[in-house]
This record gives C-alpha cells, sequence and structure tokens, in this order.
C-alpha cells in the first residue's frame, strides 16, 4: 500500500518553480530518501506533504488524505522533525514532549505512557528533567525525533536529519531511525544532500534535481546502473578521444576537469590508459580508482557534483546559525 | 473541541512556566516601574498643584500598572516572532489545532503574566506607601484583563505582519513610548486646544480607569473608560485574529 501519493504536485515561488510536477509513490514502512543539493526543492515538497505550504497546483494524499481538503486528518498522521531546530530551551525535555502530546490532544493515561516509550527509545530517558538548553545538538535531535513519534504517526518527515552534526553523532542518529522504522513500524521519509546518509539508511532514494525526480530506486541498483567502477583522470582533454576507443569502456564523460570512466574490469584498465597517454603525448597528473557511490550517480546525471562550492558556503552559513541556536 | 482546549491550554501553561522560570527577566521588568516610583514620587511628592492636594504617589502607582501592563502584554504577543527564530513556532503551527485557538492560548498566557506583574508593581506600590482602596481591586482587575488582552492581540498582529525582531525597537519607539506618554501614566498632561490627542490613546482610559478604582482619584466616569477599552479590546481581538490566520 502506498502511504503518500502525489500527484503532479507542483510549487512555485514569484515564478521559480521550485518543486516541478512531481509523481511520487511511496510505500508503507520503508525508509524513503529524497537527495539532491541544496535548493532542489526537497524542503518545499516535505512542507507540502506536512500542510504547511499549499501546492500552486497539483495534490498529494498522506495516508489516503489529502492535503489540501483534509489538513487535519493529515497533521494527525505525520511526525516531522525539521531541518531547523525546533524546541523549545527553557523547557525541559519532558515538558516539551507534555506540550507536544497536548496539542495533539491525547489523553493524560496515553500520554505519559507514551512519553516514557520514546524517551526510552532515543536513550533520553535520564534526561527527561534537564532543561532542552543543556542539551548537546545530538540529544536535541534525538528529542526531536522522539516528539515527532509521540502521537503515533503513520509517517515520519525528517528534513536534514544529520546536518551540521559530527560524523560519530550522525551514525548515532542514523541508529536510531533504523530501529525506531522497525520497532514502530513506522514509515520514514528523510531529505538529504549526504551520500552516504541516503545509501546507508534507504530502502529506496529519489535522486531530485531543480525540482523534478531524475532517478528513482534502490541504492544499490542506482549505483549498479551506471555500470561498474569509475577511474577518474586528471589530464588534458585531448585524450578523451583516445580513450573513448577503449573496448571495454562503458562510458565516458567530462567533468569538474576531470575524464570519468565507466568500466566493469576498471582495474585492469589503468595500464592500458597510461600506454595510451605515453603514446599520444599527454601528461596524467593524477588518477583514481573508486566503485561507485550516488554521488557518481548524481554527477553522471547532472554532470555537476551535489556540494558545489556555492552550497558548501551555504551550508557553512546555515551550520553556524545552527550552532548558534543549539 | 477537547483538542482544541487541550491546546489553548497547554500554550497557556508554556506562557506561565516559562515565565516562572525567567526571574530575572521579571526583576528587569518590575525595576523600570519601581524607579519610577521611588524616584519621580520622591521629587514630586510634597505640593504637587494638579494632584488637588493628593501625594503623587497615589497617582503615579495606578499609571506604573498600566505602564507594565502595556510593556509585557505587548511584548508576549510579540515574542511570537521569537519563537518563530528559534523555530518553536513551527511546531505549534504544524499540530492540528486551528490558528484562532493558538492565538487564544498565546493571549491567555500573556494575560495571566502580565497580570501577575501588575499585582507585583500594586505590592510594591503599597510598601513605598500608595494608599491603595483595596475594595477596588475587583474593578481594576477587570480593567487589568481588558488592558492586556487588547495590547497582547495588538502584539500578535504587529508580529504577524513582522518577519523578524529587527523592526521591534521601532514599535517601542513609535508605538509603545506614544501610547504611554499619551496616557498620563507618569503625569496628568495638558496640551490645551491639542489634548483631544490624549483621548485618541486608548491607554488613557485605562489608566483613568486605575486611578479611580485604586485611589479613588477624581476622573472620568468608569462605564466610560470600560466602553471605550473594550471596543479598542475587540478591534485588536478581530485584527490580530485576521491578521494570524493569514500568515504562514
Amino acid at each position: 500500500m502506498n502511504v503518500i501519493e502525489t500527484n503532479k504536485l507542483t510549487r512555485k515561488f514569484n515564478g521559480i518553480t521550485a518543486v516541478d510536477s512531481l509523481d511520487l509513490e511511496i510505500e508503507e514502512g520503508e525508509i524513503f530518501g529524497l537527495l539532491g543539493p541544496n535548493g532542489a526543492g526537497k524542503t518545499t515538497t516535505i512542507s507540502m506533504l506536512c500542510t504547511m505550504l499549499k501546492p500552486t497546483s497539483g495534490s498529494a494524499t498522506v495516508n489516503g488524505f489529502d492535503i489540501n481538503k483534509q489538513q487535519d486528518e493529515v497533521r494527525n498522521s505525520i511526525g516531522i522533525v525539521f531541518q531547523d531546530p525546533s524546541l523549545d530551551d527553557e523547557l525541559t525535555a519532558y515538558e516539551n514532549l507534555d506540550f507536544h502530546g497536548m496539542i495533539y490532544g491525547i489523553p493524560k493515561d496515553t500520554r505519559e505512557q507514551r512519553i516514557e516509550e520514546v524517551l526510552e527509545l532515543v536513550n533520553l530517558s535520564e534526561k527527561a528533567n534537564l532543561q532542552v538548553k543543556k542539551f548537546s545538538g545530538g540529544m536535541k535531535r534525538r528529542l526531536e525525533i522522539a516528539r515527532g513519534l509521540i502521537h503515533h504517526p503513520k509517517v515520519l518527515f525528517l528534513d536534514e536529519p544529520t546536518l551540521g552534526l559530527d560524523p560519530q553523532t550522525r551514525n548515532n542518529i542514523w541508529e536510531h531511525v533504523k530501529k525506531l522504522n522497525e520497532s514502530e513500524k513506522i514509515t520514514i521519509v528523510l531529505t538529504t544532500h549526504y551520500m552516504e546518509e541516503a545509501d546507508s539508511l534507504c530502502d529506496r532514494v529519489a535522486v531530485i534535481d531543480h525540482g523534478k525526480i531524475i532517478a528513482l530506486g534502490t541504492p544499490e541498483k542506482l549505483k549498479q546502473s551506471l555500470g561498474g567502477s569509475i577511474i577518474s583522470i586528471e589530464a588534458n582533454s585531448t585524450l578523451l578521444p583516445q580513450i573513448k576507443k577503449i573496448r571495454k569502456i562503458k562510458e565516458v564523460y567530462w567533468a569538474n576537469g576531470r575524464i570519468s570512466i565507466t568500466a566493469e574490469d576498471a582495474e585492469h584498465l589503468i595500464p592500458i590508459i597510461f600506454e595510451l597517454a605515453q603514446k599520444n603525448g599527454v601528461e596524467i597528473h593524477s588518477i583514481s580508482l573508486h566503485h561507485p557511490t550516488l554521488e557518481d550517480v548524481f554527477l553522471k546525471l547532472t554532470g555537476k557534483s551535489i556540494r558545489e562550492e556555492k552550497a558548501d558556503a551555504f551550508d557553512r552559513v546555515r551550520m553556524r546559525i545552527r550552532s548558534r541556536n543549539r | 473541541m477537547n483538542k482544541q482546549l487541550s491546546g489553548i491550554y497547554i500554550l497557556w501553561k508554556r506562557e506561565v512556566i516559562r515565565f516562572f522560570r525567567a526571574k530575572s527577566r521579571v526583576v528587569g521588568t518590575l525595576a523600570m516601574p519601581f524607579f519610577f516610583l521611588v524616584i519621580l514620587g520622591s521629587g514630586f511628592s510634597p505640593n504637587y498643584p494638579q494632584s488637588g492636594g493628593e501625594r503623587y504617589i497615589n497617582i503615579l502607582a495606578p499609571g506604573m500598572i498600566c505602564m507594565v501592563l502595556l510593556f509585557s502584554s505587548i511584548f508576549s504577543g510579540i515574542r511570537v516572532l521569537m519563537d518563530k527564530e528559534f523555530g518553536f513556532l513551527k511546531e505549534i503551527m504544524v499540530a492540528p489545532i486551528s490558528r484562532i485557538s493558538i492565538m487564544i492560548g498565546i493571549t491567555l498566557g500573556g494575560m495571566t503574566t502580565s497580570i501577575i506583574q501588575a499585582f507585583l508593581l500594586l505590592g510594591i506600590s503599597l510598601l513605598l506607601g500608595a494608599q491603595i482602596n483595596l475594595y477596588g481591586i475587583p474593578t481594576a482587575v477587570l480593567f487589568m484583563l481588558l488592558i492586556s488582552a487588547s495590547f497582547v492581540a495588538l502584539g500578535i498582529a504587529i508580529a504577524s505582519k513582522m518577519e523578524d525582531m529587527h523592526g521591534f525597537q521601532l514599535i517601542n519607539n513609535f508605538l509603545v513610548m506614544p501610547l504611554l506618554l499619551l496616557s498620563g501614566a507618569l503625569l496628568p498632561i495638558n496640551f490645551g486646544e491639542w489634548n483631544f490627542i490624549t483621548y485618541l490613546d486608548p491607554l488613557t482610559y485605562g489608566v483613568d480607569a486605575m486611578r479611580v478604582s485604586l485611589t479613588n482619584t477624581p476622573g472620568m466616569p468608569l462605564w466610560l473608560d470600560f466602553a471605550v477599552l473594550a471596543g479598542f479590546c475587540a478591534v485588536c481581538i478581530l485584527a490580530g485574529a485576521f491578521l494570524f490566520s493569514q500568515r504562514d
């Protein structure tokens, strides 16, 4: 059964199309990733599915409810962890959860029991009565995830759940997400621009760019679609036509000043390439071999890296703001 | 309906919890009226001609109570913007309760904390020697409710139109201070033929009602104060509810 279905979902901001006729089906119980660079339309998509933003056109259902017509029903069916922190720092962890339970109208008995449960789930039971401003970034994130679960949602949205967290904390969050996907039987939809996150966490990934889905499938399938390992060569592009003549090669293209070669038996090609270069008098500055990642899938589909210089600068500012608030 | 009520209750409770947790802020808001009472009160005290033989502190204390109500109420409303900045507003906005309920919750919370501060100041005034008519307190509470509800709602209305806290100084200088000074909360004012301006300030009626009920100072009839403030309150609440439900 599909817990989320979108039908030509579109959102424009002042004439700029952020989400472009999106058709998406997300199955119950899966961890689904929306992968793409900053500004690809991931957060806009989630905002519309959460009824925080009205679509310009098109429609979608969440848990069978229409996001345009049945807002309250949709809101009761979802939990959400926003990209930026959204806890009340002055309140304790328990009070934050209690606030959530109350505003979702959960009766006292169930509420208290449920708060215990979700705190246990994210290992924060002992910190329940501590003010949130004393929490670390990772603890706050876990608390937000716990909060999103209190009202037993069918779908949990995680918008860039590990942005601004250190690698260790990131792994820890992943563990928790996997655990609750199993123990709570909940569908999880997450956005990310971290390849490793999508790869290790998601059952299926939609690669999104300029508001459109450009690839969809399991991480394994997406990587296999590249057809083998990749050799990346830093050399003059005059070498390109020569390399194209090698028979075993599946694909050769030029991106970011490097020649990228895809081939199944890539290891054995390296000597051949050196020979070719020597014959043609082209100097090879560096060469590397690696097994495909989702980054390569993105690079191949769009001709650009998912984390471009601009996005990185944006990220740094964003992280600084986050670390101030966290 | 039950869900809306429990939402309103927890929004109210949050305001109250935060209020009691931020003791330094309470001291901060009460410090200014306290110094006004002590310093201005001592300077003007002996023979203030316009008081009709009253001691100045009896005129000043009700005015200071109105000042505290004005400041803390309008700030409670504008605090919605801080919730926006710290992200908590999203948590409230994505919950399955109506915008009107959210606004009611915030308004009741702001009213409660403002009136608690008004009573703290009333106590301070008594200690400083103001002659408060204790039988007038129920009437005064009625007016406190009207004043605080109006200005919390006004604060929410303003916050709904503002993007961030940068405009706060403008609001303070061009709205809050004129409202305070024109109301005669500090001293009775007289602009001669321009004096009608003071009657355009809704807080003038609040200050007047507070003086009449708390310190038996001669003033306008209470029914007039009530009528004007009730009208103002209704306008603010409607504006706040409308603008707040418009925001996305």
